[in-house]
């Protein structure tokens, strides 16, 4: 260690340490480097005292210009509601015959159907819309309570056994052997003959007289089912719980009450529209 | 400081670890002597400096030939720069009918009868490559013949030194206002230099936005106010780009920020024609004509003429340099010069290395043509004619229509109520017509298969595809009640109605394994 001394060469002050006899030069900062610097200190309390800066023990300073990001984003969010409340008063006004042939529209309606269906559909129907046992495939034609667009529209905004909606739609098929209507055998031999309209078992009599007794007021005579009541088709090769004996048998004995909550009070008109002209472009709609 | 060094050194040495005498790369070694002369010469004479300050260039003006020469050269380029996007080109009703129009909002690049949609950017790549092979062409035949002529930088700095000559007087008056007080008529004239620059500037980035959008309609928007923001930051951002470059920073740009020059550089060889001081003609330079001593001295009378021209201030007579853009003006000045004194011509003229060394020796140089017509220029014309011609075939070749499709896979199938299996495909049809055409979707299956084909709300045998654009269509196709399995190929077809011309697409069936 010496004192700072004045180097020959560049007529600048070292900084007074020595290190195996190299010393280090303590040549002034640039000026504008300098300037700088201040700039960004005096930038630096600026900014704090506009906008959110210091943390508090709960909360932080708000700044005197009262921005946020997640009020800027909210922002962002009404904006972007704003720009698009034309269509989406087009769409909720338009019949769906009117959107199906408006290309712009139609577009529109299948683009934000996609997008609503991805966000609060796919959970139990898939992100194809193909479903799971229990959860109605879309894609096919076999529709429960209809296939038309209004149709899909009213389940949709009402939803199946969703007690808060007062529109509601119920399909109480008895749990036939919980409730002890039917035996064990009795079931096995209406299963049989359940399956036995789409070809999957071989029909008997005793099965036939059950079901007559039982089953056809709803599902009718011959399996075909009855979309006013919500009874499915039995007939068909579409089975929303399986087709299998077991699960037929199982079905019969349990009941199965599937729910669909109701939209209506959480998807507004447009995006409702949206959704049934998704759902029925996917290929099943009537 | 030495002797501080070497005393500590020495009793630090005897604590180093390896025992060996600590040295350091640079470090003076145990030689007083030797430093203390290295210090009294730095004493005496100050390191060079590492930042040396721009010199003003204000070249003078100069005619002849190279001079005319860049004059039209000026007169075509800024035309064509100016006019490409207010020339009209009718495409009927649907489309715009600027001749050359980048549409980046609807994905578009129309160039006379040629348009180019996103998907087809392998043409401009090619033309990037025809422009770098051109540039290797030129670069090897003509040296930095780019930047003497053609580049931007070149051209408006040429265009605002007319400006400055015009304001200022020629290159004397130039230097004397620069030294002059800031009187009035100082102030006058920078005041209006810079005007001119700036309106220049303006008119320059105010050109560029055209290409992008209706010239006429972006216009009256600018003038109006009611052209979007981005069109007046990028003519802001030009403006200050071409007044800055252009009038103040000329030269300095070629020089330091240019890499084009140090790649140019590599590019030359032996055959290339650069602009060149003769000097085995023009040493030993003299002034002094009529004394004895004339009879030695070379053609060169040293008048600086080339050096007063030169717009980015080198002597050429220091030879091949990176401040040359070979702009040629000095074989212009110096021509004068010769014409004067009563010597030929080209004392500075364009001349090969290969050249240089037979005129050295007294031989006559090789035709130029020869000098030009060589394998490498050949095989870069070939390449660049072979990748133009490639490019023109194909862009007639190509198809005004196109189907693509995306089988989708989540459901792979679905079985419907009667037991058939249905597929879905999402198609996407183009239409590069100018006009909205009707298609026909069709499938083709093999032998003994028969599948329906549907579109989603549409009849599949009369989709309306809108003018020059894609439409996107969910099509179906099923079984005929029978629950086909496995993989069948299945080609779906488009064919537009009205010119009859058809797109193949393959694709599968995929029904249940078993």
């Amino acid at each position: 260690m010496s004192d700072p001394e004045k180097d020959e060469a560049t007529g600048t002050e070292t900084t007074g340490h020595e290190w195996d006899g190299i010393k280090e030069l303590d040549t002034p900062l640039p000026r504008w480097w300098l300037w700088t610097f201040y700039a960004t200190i005096i930038w630096g309390v600026l900014y704090t005292i506009a906008y959110p800066a210091w943390p508090m023990i709960s909360t932080a300073t708000t700044g005197v210009l009262g921005y946020s990001s997640r009020g800027e984003l909210a922002q962002t969010i009404a904006n972007h509601e704003a720009a698009l409340t034309g269509v989406n008063t087009q769409l909720a006004n338009a019949s769906f015959d009117d959107i199906a042939s408006n290309p712009d529209l139609n577009q529109y309606a299948q683009a934000g159907g996609a997008s609503v269906f991805r966000t609060y559909c796919s959970q139990c129907h898939g992100a194809g819309a193909a479903g799971l046992p229990g959860y109605p495939n879309l894609v096919d034609d076999d529709w429960l309570w209809g296939g038309t667009r209004d149709d899909i529209a009213m389940t949709i905004r009402h939803g199946i056994r969703w007690d808060d909606d007062e529109d509601t739609r119920f399909s109480q098929m008895p749990a036939f052997g919980d409730d002890g209507v039917l035996t064990s055998e009795e079931i096995e031999a209406v299963a049989s003959h359940v399956r036995a309209f789409s070809g999957l078992s071989q029909d008997n009599a005793e099965g036939a007289q059950i079901y007559a007794d039982n089953c056809a007021s709803c599902h009718g005579e011959s399996g075909e089912g009855d979309r006013e009541q919500g009874a499915p088709n039995l007939a068909d090769a579409i089975w929303l719980y399986g087709g299998d004996q077991a699960s037929v048998v199982s079905t019969i004995t349990h009941a199965r009450h599937g729910v669909m909550p109701a939209w209506g009070n959480r998807l507004s008109d447009a995006q409702i529209k949206q959704l049934a002209m998704y759902v029925h472009g996917l290929g099943g709609g009537e | 400081m030495c002797t501080d060094w070497e005393e500590e050194n020495k009793s630090t040495g005897g604590n180093n670890q390896q025992g060996a005498p600590v040295t350091f790369a640079g470090a003076p070694d145990n030689d007083g002597e030797s430093t203390a002369t290295r210090m009294s010469v730095s004493n005496e004479t100050d390191p060079p400096a590492l930042y040396a300050a721009r010199k003003e260039v204000f070249p003078k003006a100069v005619s002849g030939p190279f001079r005319r020469l860049k004059w039209a050269l000026m007169a075509v380029m800024l035309a064509i720069y100016y006019v490409t996007p207010w020339v009209r080109w009718d495409r009927g009703a649907h489309l715009p009918d600027q001749a050359v129009l980048v549409d980046l909002a609807n994905r578009r690049f129309f160039f006379f009868w040629i348009e180019i949609w996103p998907q087809e950017f392998y043409y401009v790549a090619g033309l990037l490559i025809m422009a770098g092979i051109g540039l290797f062409l030129f670069t090897s035949v003509l040296g930095r013949v780019w930047c003497g002529y053609a580049c931007p930088q070149t051209v408006w700095v040429d265009l605002y030194q007319h400006v400055e000559r015009w304001i200022d007087g020629d290159r004397n008056n130039q230097f004397r206002l620069l030294k002059r007080k800031w009187d009035a008529d100082k102030l006058m004239r920078r005041a209006l230099k810079w005007s001119i620059f700036l309106l220049i500037a303006l008119a320059t980035g105010g050109a560029w936005v055209f290409y992008f959008a209706d010239a006429p309609t972006l216009l009256s928007d600018l003038i109006s106010g009611q052209a979007p923001l981005v069109a007046y930051s990028t003519v802001a951002i030009l403006t200050a780009t071409t007044f800055v470059l252009g009038g103040f920073m000329r030269e300095q740009v070629c020089i330091y920020m240019c890499p084009w020059p140090r790649i140019q550089a590599a590019m030359l060889d032996e055959n290339s024609l650069t602009v060149t001081y003769k000097d085995w003609r023009g040493e030993p330079r003299g002034k002094h004509r009529k004394s004895a001593a004339a009879a030695n001295l070379g053609d060169c009378i040293d008048c600086n003429a080339c050096v007063a021209v030169c717009p980015t201030g080198v002597d050429i007579r220091n030879g091949q340099q990176i401040g040359c853009i070979t702009c040629a003006l000095c074989i212009d000045a110096c021509d004068d010069i010769m014409a004067k004194i009563g010597k030929p011509r080209g004392l500075i003229d364009y001349c090969s290395l290969a050249d240089e060394k037979l005129e050295r020796a007294g031989n006559t140089p090789v035709p130029v043509l020869k000098r030009i017509i060589r394998p490498r220029t050949i095989l870069y014309t070939a390449l660049w004619a072979a990748i133009g011609v490639a490019m023109v075939v194909s862009l007639f070749l190509r198809d005004t229509i196109d189907l693509t499709v995306r089988q989708s896979r989540n459901p792979v199938f679905v079985v419907m109520s009667d037991g058939s299996i249905r597929n879905s495909y999402e198609v996407n049809i183009q239409n590069r017509n100018p006009e909205p055409n009707p298609f026909r979707l069709s499938a083709t299956v093999p032998d003994g298969v028969h599948l329906r084909l549907t579109a989603q709300d549409t009849d599949p045998t009369a989709v309306l595809i809108p003018a020059d654009s894609a439409r996107k269509l969910r099509v179906f196709l099923t079984s005929a009640g029978e629950r086909l399995t496995g993989r069948i190929p299945v080609t779906l077809w488009i064919e537009n109605l009205f010119t009859r011309e058809r797109s193949p697409y393959t694709t599968h069936f995929q029904g249940p394994d078993e």
